[in-house]
């Protein structure tokens, strides 16, 4: 079994959750007024804004989804590391401080301070909205992957458990108890990842990741006129072969029971590789390499297949350093487990077969995104690439639940410092989702079904207290994210929209009632949204809320800041083209469709990653309508 | 009230000053950051090229753009915190 459930694992995840509603109780009290409800009264020391300002932005995405990628893809999962921290220079150099001295409590009072514009109050609101919920859906299905082996429960719950805490968080004392629990979570998960890496270095590599791990069966096949008649091992019986993208899938029968194998044809011989598999039937029948889950027949995988030092090879390393660790896997050889879809008969199959991928091709890009021509590379691979770091890059310093950080501290030079406080931290922690993605690659720990899960299923190789303290901990990453997400919506409903748009008379307590009920409808919203999307890699979940923000709020931010020709209409309109042609772009993209069940080749735009369009037609957008509306601009207040 | 700010912030004489430099750390690491996709996109292949240590050019230049924002956010911080203490002051 990969996952069973173990008390010490559930009592540190209780510990973790009670600790984080008892802060929040205990600030419930004090958090009376909309500013303390919203901007946690303002008065937050920037150290603890920065670290907080780290547990909000390394959500489930980071320690789950590009742990995962790492593992699973090398390098190019890295790229999401890389991008998601340069993406704080835009928002240190240009956005913070002026966003700070804008702002009151929400990004949309930002840009509207200049205008008093209600079309910007209300695409602001909408822009709010949207954006936080693209960045809940995998914060939620990251949770629900979290409670699978840490509780025992279904992925459902995990995702009602996540919500419901996080209701309760927000409801009860909104910024103030969201910002201790993120600055909490923020600490914990720098400090354990970094104990994590410290383990992963001192046990070095090794060809045998544990003495426990599956050693994988290896036959030769007897082949005549391209057909596969027999096996050398005469209790092998052939009982069909599926052709899926150029490779051969051999189904196999030994004693009355199946499995499926990879065709490996050389010019001198022709062997089969066992892989891993599962086949589901339509009444919804599940079995994982011909059994029932409980059976513990599907293994955790992940090995190298050579390592080689000083230009020699060797069985393990022994404790090696953070350089000495790269350079070593870059000189060897490494077994991922690539996955392929097909039908036999009425059955759906599902295998992992062996993929020996060299450490240099690991250790650059290329392994997810093709970017070279020997990798077939298309023009449209290229803009996919591009798009991505160009959404990372942009987008950061254009989420809302971000950017409200900046309203919790008492002056500029606070928001400036605490930003700074949380590059280093986040910088730091993202080097070393580098060393645990590569230590999960390379330590017979993977779930091929969850890519998510390679982080704190590395830490149970190592013991299941660390185990229980890592999944805990990235437990607590969602409840600090989600909590900052909702706080956001809520402020985007009940202070843009209805307070100010509406313009609905409420007294201050009134305003923050209507905040916790805003959080409340938020929150039931996420958690239907975490339940449909189970599945989806967390990471690309997220660089698509960041394709999003980038296209509909940052043309804004620094036309608003840089600009002066910018008017209230040219702000408007290009966060509407933003939103309507970033999400257009997702909806038929071919990820999505590979989501609604169709072919992802039909798709009719071939692009993953929306930014590449978007953000320009956003910025068009913007410059056109400012210039066509100069005439209302200045200090005029054009919607009023 | 709800709409003022949850804190009152003083008047900033420094703004434009540290406004201006910025934009140059921003630009200054736009164009390192540029270098990177640029590599990636035109010549992959040059990503594995084995530099200083074994390390690879994906590597250090990955490392160096992590680094390069510590570093550039200490720096403006400095020059920043500088121009505030002098022009504030006066």
């Amino acid at each position: 079994m990969i996952y069973e459930v173990s008390n010490l694992a559930i009592i540190i995840f209780l510990s973790i959750v009670g600790l984080v509603l008892g802060l929040s109780f205990y600030f419930a009290r004090k958090t009376k007024s909309a500013a303390g409800y919203y901007a946690a009264g303002g008065n937050i020391h920037w150290g603890v804004n920065g670290v907080a300002f780290a547990g909000d932005y390394l959500s489930a995405a980071s320690f789950l989804g590009i742990c995962g990628m790492i593992a699973y893809s090398g390098y190019d999962g890295f790229l999401y590391s890389i991008g998601y921290l340069a993406g704080w220079v835009v928002a240190l150099f240009l956005v913070a401080e002026p966003m700070k001295r804008l702002g009151k409590y929400t990004f949309t009072d930002a840009l509207d301070a200049k205008f008093d514009s209600k079309s910007i109050k209300l695409t602001a609101a909408i822009s709010t909205l949207i954006v936080s919920i693209f960045y809940l859906i995998p914060q939620m299905v990251g949770a629900g992957d979290l409670v699978v082996p840490l509780l025992g429960l279904p992925h459902w719950m995990g995702v009602v458990i996540v919500g419901s805490i996080v209701i309760l968080i927000v409801a009860t004392a909104g910024m103030t108890s969201t910002t201790y629990v993120q600055f909490i979570k923020g600490a914990l998960l720098v400090v354990f990842s970094t104990i994590l890496t410290i383990y992963i270095l001192n046990n070095g590599l090794t060809l045998t990741p544990n003495e426990n791990y599956h050693k994988f069966i290896s036959t030769e096949a007897v082949v005549t006129n391209d057909t596969i008649v027999g096996v050398s091992d005469p209790s092998f019986l052939v009982i069909t072969t599926k052709v899926v993208d150029n490779m051969v899938f051999v189904k196999l029968e030994k004693e009355g029971a199946s499995c499926w194998y990879k065709l490996n044809k050389t010019e001198s011989k022709a062997t089969l590789e066992e892989m891993l598999y599962t086949s589901e039937t339509e009444d919804g029948t599940k079995l994982y390499n011909g059994a029932p889950k409980s059976d513990g027949k599907f293994y955790q995988v992940g090995h190298l297949n050579k390592i080689i030092v000083d230009g020699k090879e060797v069985e393990q390393t022994g404790p090696v350093g953070p350089f000495e660790f790269l350079t070593t896997i870059e000189n060897s050889e490494i077994v991922r487990f690539s996955k392929k879809v097909f039908k036999d008969g009425e059955e759906k199959v599902t295998v992992w077969y062996q993929n020996v991928t060299k450490g240099v091709d690991v250790m650059k890009p290329g392994l997810l995104y093709k970017l070279s021509k020997a990798a077939g590379a298309t023009i449209w691979d290229k803009l996919n690439f591009l798009s991505l770091m160009l959404a990372l890059f942009l987008g950061t310093s254009a989420l809302p639940h971000i950017l409200i950080r900046y309203y919790t501290v008492s002056s500029q030079r606070a928001a400036r410092k605490s930003t700074i406080v949380a590059i280093a931290v986040i910088g730091f922690f993202y080097i070393l989702t580098l060393y645990m993605g590569l230590g999960a690659m390379i330590s017979g720990v993977l779930d091929v079904e969850s890519s998510n899960m390679s982080g704190p299923l590395l830490a149970k190789s190592i013991g299941i207290g660390l185990f229980s303290i890592i999944s805990a901990i990235a437990f607590a990453t969602v409840l600090g994210t989600v909590s900052g997400l909702i706080v956001a919506s809520s402020g985007a409903i009940a202070h843009d929209f209805i307070d100010k748009y509406l313009q609905i008379p409420m007294t201050d307590k009134a305003k923050v009632n209507a905040g916790k009920f805003s959080a409340i409808g938020v929150g039931i919203f996420a958690i239907c949204l975490g339940i449909l999307f189970k599945g989806m890699n967390v990471s690309f979940l997220v660089g698509l809320a960041f394709a999003v923000a980038a296209s509909a709020n940052l043309p804004a931010i620094l036309f608003l800041l840089f600009w002066k020709k910018t008017t209230a209409k040219g702000i408007a309109y290009s966060i509407v083209v933003g939103i309507v042609s970033s999400i257009g772009i997702i909806l038929f993209s071919p990820t999505m469709y590979e989501k609604y069940g169709l072919i992802a080749k039909n798709a009719p735009i071939p692009l993953d990653n929306p930014g590449i369009i978007s953000i320009p037609l956003s910025v068009i957008t913007l410059i056109v309508v400012s210039l066509l509306t100069q005439k209302h601009n200045a200090t005029k207040d054009f919607d009023r | 009230m709800l709409h003022e700010p949850a804190v009152t912030v003083g008047k900033d004489n420094a703004a434009a000053r540290k406004s201006k430099l910025g934009v140059i750390l921003f630009i200054a690491y736009t164009i390192i950051y540029s270098g990177f996709v640029l590599i990636g996109l035109t010549k992959p292949e040059i990503m594995g090229i084995q530099l200083i240590g074994g390390q690879n050019i994906a590597i250090i230049y990955g490392f160096g753009l992590i680094v390069l924002a510590i570093i550039m956010g200490f720096i403006y911080n400095y020059f920043c915190t500088k121009m505030e203490n002098e022009m504030d002051k006066n």
